[in-house]
C-alpha cells in the first residue's frame, strides 16, 4: 500500500514537472517568431503608435522573462514583471490569453472546437478497435497461415498509407463515385464515418499487429492448456481467456495513441473541413499568424496527451499485477 | 529475412536511384507551366499526366524523390547521432545523469505528439527546408536515445566490457569501441523506421502548407495542390500518393524485417 502510494505520488510529480516544461516551452515558442508578432499581424504599413497599442493590449511590451539580456546593458533582472509569469498566472485562472486577431479569449475559441475533435478521435478509436480485434485474433490464431499473412500485409499497408492519401481516396470512392456520404463537413451524423475511418486506419493497423502478437503469446501460456483440458471450445478459450489477457498491452497502446490521434486529426480535419481544434490551429492560428491561438491549441493538445498517457500508465499497472509488483 | 524485406530493399533502392539520376530520368522541366495542357491524362508525352498548372507529374515525382530522401537521410543521420550520444551518456553513466535524461528529458519530448511539435516549431519559425529538417530532428532524436540507452544498459554488464575495463580501457574507449558496435543492430532498425517516419512527416507538413513551399515538387505539396480537383481528375493525386506510400512502405518493410531477423524470439514465431 505504501509503495503504491509512493509510486502514485512519483507519477503525479513527474506529470506536473513535464506539464511545467511543456508550458514553458510553448511560452518560449512565441519568442522565436522572426521580427515581432505585432509587425507580422499589423503589416509593414503599421504606424509606431499602432504597434505600441497592439503590444500594450497583448502584454507584449513587457519583458519576456525574469531577466533579459542586451549587448548595451548586459543582464537585467526584471523581477515578477514579465510575460512568462503573466502566462502562468493566466493559465492557473483558466485564461489562455486573447486572440491576436479576433480579440476573443483563446480558451473560448478552443472550447467551441475541442468537442468536435474529441468526438472524431473517439470515433476513430472505435473504428480501429472494430477492425483490429477480429483481424488480430484471426491472424494470431492462424499463425503464419494465409489469413495471418494477409492481415500482416494489410496492417503494414495501413501504417504506411498517409492519412492525406487515404482520406481523399475514400472521399473519391464513397462520396464522389457512390454518393453515400457528403465529401466534407459535419452536417449529418453519418458524416463522421469517412473522417473516422481515415483517422483510424493507421491505428487499426498498429492495433492489429499488437492483438496478433498478444494472442500468439497468450496461446502459449499454461492457463490456455488448462482451459482446453477442461474441454472448453476453442472459441471460448480465445475470446474468454486469451483475449482478456491479451488486451492488456492493447489498452496501453490505445492510451498512448490518443495523442497521436489528436495530432493526426489536424490532417483529417483539413481533408474533410471538419470544424475541430486542428482546423482552428491551422486556419485561424497558423495561417492568420495568430500566435496566441497557436500557443493555446498546442498547449491544450499536449496537456490532454500527457494526462491520457499518465492515466494509461496507471490503468496498465492496475490491470497487470505483475507490473504493480515489480 | 522475409520476402517483404527484400521487396522493401528493392523499392527503396529504386527510389534512391531515381533520386540520384533524377535529371536523366525526368522528361520535362519540373517548373515549366503549360496552361493549355492542364489536367492532361497520362499519355506518351506525359506519362503520369499533368497537374493544374500543366506541369509534368512524372518529372515532378522524380525530383520529389530527391526532396524526400534529402529530408529523410538528413533527419535520420542528425537525430541518430544526437540520440546515440545522449542515450549513451544516460545508459553509461547512470545515476542522476540518467535520472535527468531518461526520467525527465525523454519524457518532455515524448509529451508532445511528434507531428504537433513539428507543426508548432514550423509555425513559429516559418516554413522552409532547413527549418523543417530542424523540427523533425528535434522530434526524432529521442527514439534513438531510448534504444541506445537500453542497449548500453544491457551491453555494459557483459564480460567483455568488464574485461576491457580491467585492462585499463577508458570510458570513451569502452563506449565507442566496445559497447556501440554491439548496440548497433536495434539502431539500424530504428533508423529504417525513422526514415519512413521522416519521409511521411515531411509529406504531411508539406501537405499542411508548413513544409517545403511551392513550386518545389515535394510529394506532400503535390497532393495538397491536387486535392481541390481530385474528384474530376483523380490521377493528379494518385501518382504522388503512390510514390509516398511505396517509399514509406519500403522503409517500414525493411525496418520490420530487420527487427524480426535480429530478434530470434520473433523469428521463431
Amino acid at each position: 500500500m505504501k509503495y503504491k502510494l509512493l509510486n502514485l505520488i512519483r507519477q503525479a510529480a513527474l506529470m506536473l514537472l513535464v506539464i511545467w516544461t511543456v508550458v514553458s516551452l510553448v511560452t518560449v515558442l512565441i519568442e522565436l517568431v522572426p521580427g515581432s508578432p505585432a509587425m507580422t499581424i499589423l503589416g509593414e504599413t503599421a504606424t509606431a503608435e499602432q504597434i505600441d497599442n497592439f503590444n500594450r493590449k497583448h502584454g507584449l511590451d513587457r519583458p519576456a522573462f525574469f531577466f533579459s539580456y542586451s549587448a548595451e546593458s548586459g543582464f537585467v533582472w526584471n523581477g515578477a514583471d514579465n510575460r512568462y509569469l503573466d502566462y502562468w498566472t493566466g493559465l492557473l485562472k483558466g485564461d489562455l490569453g486573447t486572440s491576436f486577431r479576433t480579440d476573443r479569449p483563446v480558451l473560448d475559441l478552443i472550447l467551441e472546437r475541442y468537442p468536435s475533435t474529441i468526438k472524431l478521435a473517439l470515433a476513430a478509436m472505435l473504428v480501429a478497435i472494430g477492425i483490429a480485434i477480429p483481424l488480430g485474433v484471426l491472424a494470431g490464431t492462424n499463425k503464419n497461415g494465409i489469413v495471418d499473412n494477409i492481415a500482416s500485409f494489410v496492417a503494414l499497408l495501413g501504417i504506411s498509407l498517409p492519412t492525406f492519401v487515404v482520406g481523399p481516396f475514400l472521399v473519391y470512392v464513397f462520396a464522389v463515385r457512390l454518393g453515400w456520404f457528403s465529401p466534407t463537413g459535419s452536417l449529418y451524423p453519418e458524416d463522421i464515418i469517412l473522417p473516422a475511418v481515415t483517422l483510424g486506419a493507421a491505428l487499426s493497423a498498429i492495433l492489429t499487429r499488437m492483438v496478433r502478437s498478444s494472442v500468439i503469446e497468450e496461446l502459449g501460456e499454461d492457463y490456455v492448456r488448462t482451459a482446453r483440458a477442461k474441454g472448453l471450445s476453442e472459441r471460448k478459450v480465445v475470446y474468454k481467456h486469451v483475449l482478456k489477457n491479451g488486451l492488456i498491452p492493447v489498452v496501453t497502446v490505445l492510451g498512448l495513441q490518443l495523442g497521436v490521434l489528436l495530432a493526426g486529426a489536424i490532417i483529417t480535419e483539413k481533408i474533410f473541413s471538419w470544424q475541430g481544434l486542428g482546423l482552428l490551429l491551422l486556419d485561424d492560428g497558423i495561417r492568420k499568424l495568430d500566435y496566441r491561438l497557436v500557443q493555446g491549441c498546442v498547449l491544450v493538445i499536449s496537456i490532454t496527451f500527457i494526462i491520457a498517457n499518465t492515466l494509461t500508465d496507471l490503468v496498465y499497472r492496475w490491470l497487470d499485477p505483475r507490473i504493480r509488483l515489480s | 529475412m522475409n520476402r517483404l524485406t527484400y521487396i522493401g530493399i528493392v523499392i527503396a533502392s529504386i527510389v534512391v536511384l531515381v533520386a540520384i539520376f533524377a535529371p536523366l530520368l525526368a522528361t520535362h522541366d519540373v517548373g515549366t507551366q503549360n496552361l493549355e495542357m492542364r489536367f492532361a491524362m497520362p499519355s506518351a508525352e506525359h506519362w503520369f499526366g499533368t497537374d493544374g498548372l500543366g506541369r509534368d507529374i512524372y518529372s515532378r515525382i522524380v525530383f520529389g524523390a530527391r526532396i524526400s530522401l534529402q529530408v529523410g537521410i538528413t533527419v535520420v543521420v542528425v537525430s541518430g547521432v544526437i540520440g546515440i550520444l545522449i542515450g549513451s551518456i544516460a545508459g553509461f553513466y547512470g545515476g542522476w545523469i540518467d535520472k535527468f535524461l531518461s526520467g525527465y528529458l525523454f519524457n518532455v519530448f515524448l509529451a508532445f505528439p511528434g507531428l504537433l511539435l513539428a507543426i508548432a516549431l514550423v509555425a513559429f519559425l516559418g516554413a522552409g527546408l532547413g527549418k523543417l529538417i530542424l523540427a523533425l530532428c528535434i522530434i526524432g532524436w529521442v527514439g534513438y536515445a531510448r534504444v541506445m540507452r537500453g542497449q548500453v544498459l544491457k551491453v555494459r554488464e557483459y564480460d567483455f566490457v568488464q574485461a576491457a575495463r580491467a585492462l585499463g580501457a577508458g570510458n570513451m574507449r569502452i563506449l565507442f569501441s566496445h559497447i556501440l558496435p554491439n548496440a548497433i543492430q536495434p539502431l539500424i532498425v530504428q533508423a529504417s523506421l525513422g526514415m519512413a517516419g521522416a519521409v511521411l512527416s515531411e509529406a504531411s507538413l508539406s501537405f499542411l502548407g508548413l513544409g517545403i513551399p511551392p513550386p518545389a515538387p515535394s510529394w506532400g505539396t503535390m497532393i495538397e495542390e491536387a486535392r481541390q480537383y481530385f474528384s474530376i481528375t483523380p490521377h493528379v493525386l494518385f501518382f504522388p500518393g503512390v510514390a509516398i506510400a511505396l517509399t514509406v512502405l519500403a522503409f517500414n518493410f525493411i525496418g520490420d524485417g530487420l527487427r524480426e531477423y535480429l530478434d530470434p524470439k520473433q523469428r521463431t514465431r
